[in-house]
Order: structure tokens, then C-alpha cells, then sequence
């Protein structure tokens, strides 16, 4: 369950603009510092950790840069409700152990508003407003992995229990 | 029901007869493509956090091309680690410093009809020109494939796109994918893009490539083309032997396809890609006049032999104009071989093209070229969003080899069919 504040973001959000290429070689701590930075640029100073981005079509086109998904993540993101995904960026974050999903209604959500999300169940209540939102819970193949908070611990929890 | 080719080389891979569209399964590898970038670098402390090992070596390339030459401390870090990785797993195929991974795979001929590979980094669709199935992953991804061998697909759907007809001067496969860009649109996440048509089947490897590694502008899960002998050619001319059925790799007569689109070459004129995105596209009449201050050859998409040829022959007995820096970045230390043995080097450097050491170079940022603010650039590579080349407020046109040697020779986005007869 996460609860936060909601960052509204448009289509297309591309993963150059989440994690730009000049800060490649920087700790992920600079490259967070510089997220959204194009489009947004009062996002990475101003969000909190169990904040929720709400974006979209195509979130995360483009590159597949992890970084996209990690400076997210290093920014405390609780979950991500866009409309569609890119491909790469999509099954990144779910790598990272992000509650991600495909959430039709995100033109209803206002920035600022707060939002509690259920990312098993897929219910996404705004708190501001009072609607609630059913939409599809995280995929069935994958909610072991998430649950586990990513494929690292996943694979953890594979190799220990000699699965792999 | 029949299957297309992408359908079923995932039957394949996942030990199946058959699959459907929607289907989630579990792929076996065969070979991965780890770059410098999100390789070693960013796998390797999770490889150490897991306490385990590469899965097989022998199914591993690792190429360096985003970080080089080193700059700077950092680059070469990272450079030093690619190669400290390789020594440490023993992975036999580590082209250092040789040029592009999606331009490397393809000149070794280690993407073959019915494979089933994956590569860090999202033009891996590249290799899907050669009927097989190769699509990016992230560096996370790419984690669990080095450690598992596997990878699980949810199966896409097809979308075959066919093109007839000739190409009419100045307009090649590039202008195809532009104009792809506007006309299918991004979201195409859980498709694959099958390319075909006498268009298609005229092309070389070297443009063929083009379609598929700008599927990943389509946001498609990847591109693919049937193989036939050009294919087997280019394979061969690679080293290495195609297997005896590898023409078999085909999609059936009754395949499902999700649509299919059929689209006339002759009519097509060369196309622009106005900032900040691939599918912000239009004929290059709808941009002329643009005054830029870069043109940028370079990058797995645009800097091939065949991409600096369409330079040369724009700028044969032609300069660079006043004013404007048109940079090349070779795709390889072959293309750079090979452009010095026939003569194409020394007319792009006449015309006072400024030669850059071959890799990913500033197509991402990366390398030397990069954009200062406001600078408006038109460039051979697949992608232009805000930032993509360098500062946020740099402008990025995207158009073929030709469209950006014209520019350059005008110092303006100009058509350049004025410049070829």
C-alpha cells in the first residue's frame, strides 16, 4: 500500500528526460537530483518519499537506461499510474520493486492530489477528491517478484532455495 | 493457425509448439549482448551481492561503445572494469573499442535467422533485420538473463508492414522509419513490427537494419525481417556459417497478423524529424530554412559504410558551409576501415567534415559532439528528445545521411535531392 502526493505528468515522458545522459557517470544521487529536470524541473527538489507519479501514454519511452526506474526510486516513488508504458522502462521498474500500473483514468488526477494505491488489489483511492479507482492489479507472474521488493531479492530467494 | 516469425521463434525458445499473443512464457537465450553501459558495470556488484556466476560465458558479447575513448576518470573506470569483467568470467567474444554492439553483431554475423537474443540496450532491435529475435532490456534485466539464462515474455503481437516499389533519389530506409515514426505512432508496446516487400527485399543488411533498430521508436517490443540470401551473404561475409534451415525461419502463409500496412517507397520523400520526438515528423519541405549549427553523422542507426557514402556523395566537390560543423562518428573501426580503403573518408574530410573517434558519441550525450543551450543540431541517429545530445533547450532534427550532409553543405535543413542527381 502506498499513499502520496500525485506528480501529473503528460504522454510521452521519455527515459532521456527521467535520467539524462550527461549524468551517467555521476552517483545516482546527482542523477535523481536531475530527473525530470527538461520537463520539470521543480519535481526532484520538491517530491517526497510516497509520492505517486501519474502520467500519461508511453511512459518511459525510449532508452533503456535502469536509471530512469532507479532515480524514480531513489526519490522514495511509492508507485506509477500512467495510462501505457514503454516496454523497457515498465519492466525496469517492476525489476525495482515499484508498484506499477496501467491506470486508464489518469486525466481525473490532479497534481497535489493525494492518493492511496493497492498495487495488489489494483484499487487506487483519491483521497482529495473521494473517487475510487478499480483497475488491474499487478500481473499474476509477477507478483511474487514484486512482492519480494524486485528481482534481486527475488533472485535471492531463487538461489537459496536452489531454483536456480 | 499459423504463426509469424517472431511468434515462432518464442515457441522455440520457450519449448512450445505453440503460442498466442498474450501468452506469458519463459524464453531460453541464446545469446546476450552486455554493453558498457549497462554491462559489467552496473551487473557485475549484483553478480557479487548474489554470490554467483555468469550462466555461459559462451553465449555472452560484450561490447564497448557508449564510454569510448575515456575522457575522464570516470569513463575510463568504467572501460577498465568492462575489461576486467570479461577476464574474470572468461567470455570468449569482447570486441574492445571496435565500434557500435548493434553495428559489431551484425558485422560478425553473430545474428542469425531463428535465434532468440536480448541485448542492454534498446536498439538491440537492431539484430532482428537478420530473422531473429532480439529485442533491449535494461541492466536489471539484464542481471537476471546473466545469472538465469531465461527471461519471461509476455507473446506479442504482429504488425506487418509492407513496402513495394523503388526508392526515388535522395530517399532510403531512414526516411521509411521517420515517416513510421508519424504514420504508427509510439505506443506500440507488445508488438512486433514485420517489415517486408520488394522495397524491403531490395535493401542491404546495412539498410535493412535501420527498420528494425528504429522499431524501438515505434515502442515495439522489436522489429524483424524475414532472411534470404542478402541475409545469408552478410552472415557469411561475417565468418561465420548459417545453419542449413535457416531460410525456413519464415511466417506462415495463414499467420495472424494484428494489421497489416502497406505503404508506396516511390512516393515517399525524404522525411524530417522535428524536436523533441521521432514521431514529430513531416517531408523535409516542411522544414526548410531551419538554420542549424551541427550536423551530426554517427550512432548504430546513421554512421554506417552506407550512411558516410550518402554523405560523400552529397558533399563530393562540395563544403561544409560557413559557419555550421558537420562531425562524423564512424559506427566502427570497420566502417572506418573501410571508408579510408574507398576513398569516402577523404571526401568527407575535403569537405571539412570533422572525423570523431567511432561509438555511441553524442547521439546520447556520451561522447564529443554534445549541444550546448539553444543550438540547433540535425543528426543520423534514431532519437531527439529534450536533452537527448546535451542541454535541454538544443534543438534536434532527425533526417537520413543525405538530408544531414545537405544541411550541412546549406547551413540549413534543405532538400537534398538539389544535391544529388
Amino acid at each position: 500500500m502506498s499513499r502520496g502526493r500525485a506528480w501529473v505528468f503528460g504522454d510521452g515522458v521519455n527515459t532521456d528526460v527521467m535520467a539524462p545522459g550527461l549524468y551517467f557517470k555521476s552517483s545516482m544521487e546527482e542523477m535523481a537530483r536531475h530527473c525530470m529536470e527538461a520537463i520539470a524541473p521543480d519535481f526532484a527538489p520538491n517530491v517526497a518519499a510516497g509520492d505517486i507519479v501519474v502520467a500519461g501514454r508511453n511512459f518511459g519511452i525510449g532508452s533503456a537506461r535502469e536509471q530512469a526506474a532507479m532515480a524514480l526510486q531513489h526519490l522514495g516513488i511509492g508507485a506509477i499510474l500512467a495510462q501505457s508504458y514503454g516496454r523497457i522502462f515498465y519492466r525496469n521498474a517492476l525489476n525495482f520493486g515499484i508498484p506499477t500500473l496501467i491506470f486508464p483514468a489518469s486525466g481525473e488526477i490532479n497534481a497535489g492530489d493525494e492518493l492511496q494505491v493497492d498495487s495488489v488489489a489494483g484499487v487506487v483511492e483519491n483521497l482529495t477528491t473521494g473517487h475510487r479507482y478499480q483497475v488491474a492489479g499487478l500481473p499474476a507472474h509477477l507478483m511474487a517478484m514484486v512482492s519480494a521488493g524486485g528481482l534481486m531479492p527475488w533472485l535471492k530467494h531463487r538461489i537459496a532455495n536452489k531454483d536456480i | 493457425m499459423g504463426l509469424t516469425l517472431q511468434q515462432k521463434i518464442i515457441a522455440r525458445a520457450s519449448g512450445r509448439d505453440q503460442v498466442t499473443p498474450g501468452e506469458i512464457v519463459t524464453c531460453q537465450v541464446d545469446l546476450a549482448l552486455l554493453l558498457d553501459s549497462g554491462g559489467p558495470r552496473r551487473i557485475w556488484p549484483r553478480l557479487r551481492e548474489l554470490g554467483v556466476g555468469v550462466w555461459d560465458p559462451d553465449k555472452i558479447v560484450v561490447v564497448t561503445d557508449h564510454f569510448t575513448p575515456a575522457v575522464d576518470a570516470a569513463s575510463a573506470a568504467i572501460l577498465k572494469l568492462t575489461r576486467e569483467f570479461v577476464a574474470a568470467y572468461r567470455i570468449p567474444r569482447f570486441f574492445d573499442m571496435q565500434g557500435i554492439g548493434h553495428v559489431i553483431l551484425a558485422e560478425h554475423g553473430l545474428a542469425q535467422p531463428g535465434m532468440f537474443m536480448v541485448g542492454g540496450d534498446s536498439h538491440s532491435s537492431n539484430g532482428g533485420a537478420f530473422g531473429c529475435y532480439m529485442a533491449g532490456f535494461g541492466a536489471i534485466e539484464m542481471t537476471g538473463v546473466v545469472v538465469t539464462g531465461e527471461i519471461w515474455m509476455q507473446v506479442p503481437e504482429t504488425i506487418r508492414v509492407n513496402w513495394s516499389g523503388a526508392f526515388g533519389t535522395g530517399v532510403v530506409a531512414k526516411d521509411i522509419m521517420l515517416f513510421l515514426c508519424r504514420e504508427l505512432g509510439i505506443d506500440n508496446a507488445l508488438r512486433v513490427i514485420e517489415y517486408g516487400g520488394d522495397t524491403v527485399e531490395a535493401m542491404s543488411m546495412s539498410e535493412r537494419v535501420v527498420l528494425t533498430n528504429m522499431a524501438a521508436e515505434l515502442g515495439a517490443e522489436t522489429g524483424i525481417i524475414e532472411p534470404d540470401e542478402t541475409t545469408l551473404e552478410s552472415i557469411r561475409a561475417g565468418g561465420q556459417e548459417p545453419a542449413a534451415d535457416a531460410l525456413n525461419w519464415r511466417s506462415d502463409a495463414d499467420a495472424q497478423y494484428l494489421v497489416t500496412h502497406v505503404f508506396d517507397a516511390a512516393v515517399l520523400a525524404p522525411q524530417i524529424a522535428a524536436p523533441h520526438s521521432p514521431e514529430n515528423s513531416g517531408a523535409v519541405g516542411d522544414y526548410l530554412n531551419v538554420a542549424i549549427d551541427q550536423a551530426y553523422i554517427g550512432a548504430c542507426v546513421g554512421a554506417k559504410l552506407t550512411d558516410l557514402r550518402m554523405a560523400a556523395e552529397v558533399l563530393t566537390g562540395r563544403k561544409v558551409a560557413a559557419g555550421t560543423r558537420l562531425l562524423i562518428a564512424p559506427a566502427s573501426q570497420k566502417v572506418i576501415r573501410d571508408a579510408a580503403a574507398d576513398g569516402t573518408l577523404q571526401t568527407l574530410t575535403a569537405a571539412g567534415a570533422y572525423l570523431l573517434p567511432t561509438g555511441c558519441g553524442a547521439c546520447a550525450a556520451l561522447g564529443a559532439g554534445i549541444l550546448a543551450e539553444e543550438e540547433v543540431c540535425i543528426s543520423s541517429t534514431n532519437r531527439n528528445f529534450r536533452g537527448r545530445m546535451g542541454a535541454n533547450s538544443a534543438q534536434v532534427y532527425l533526417g537520413s545521411p543525405y538530408s544531414v550532409a545537405a544541411a550541412a553543405v546549406a547551413g540549413r535543413i534543405t532538400d537534398p535531392r538539389e544535391f544529388l542527381s
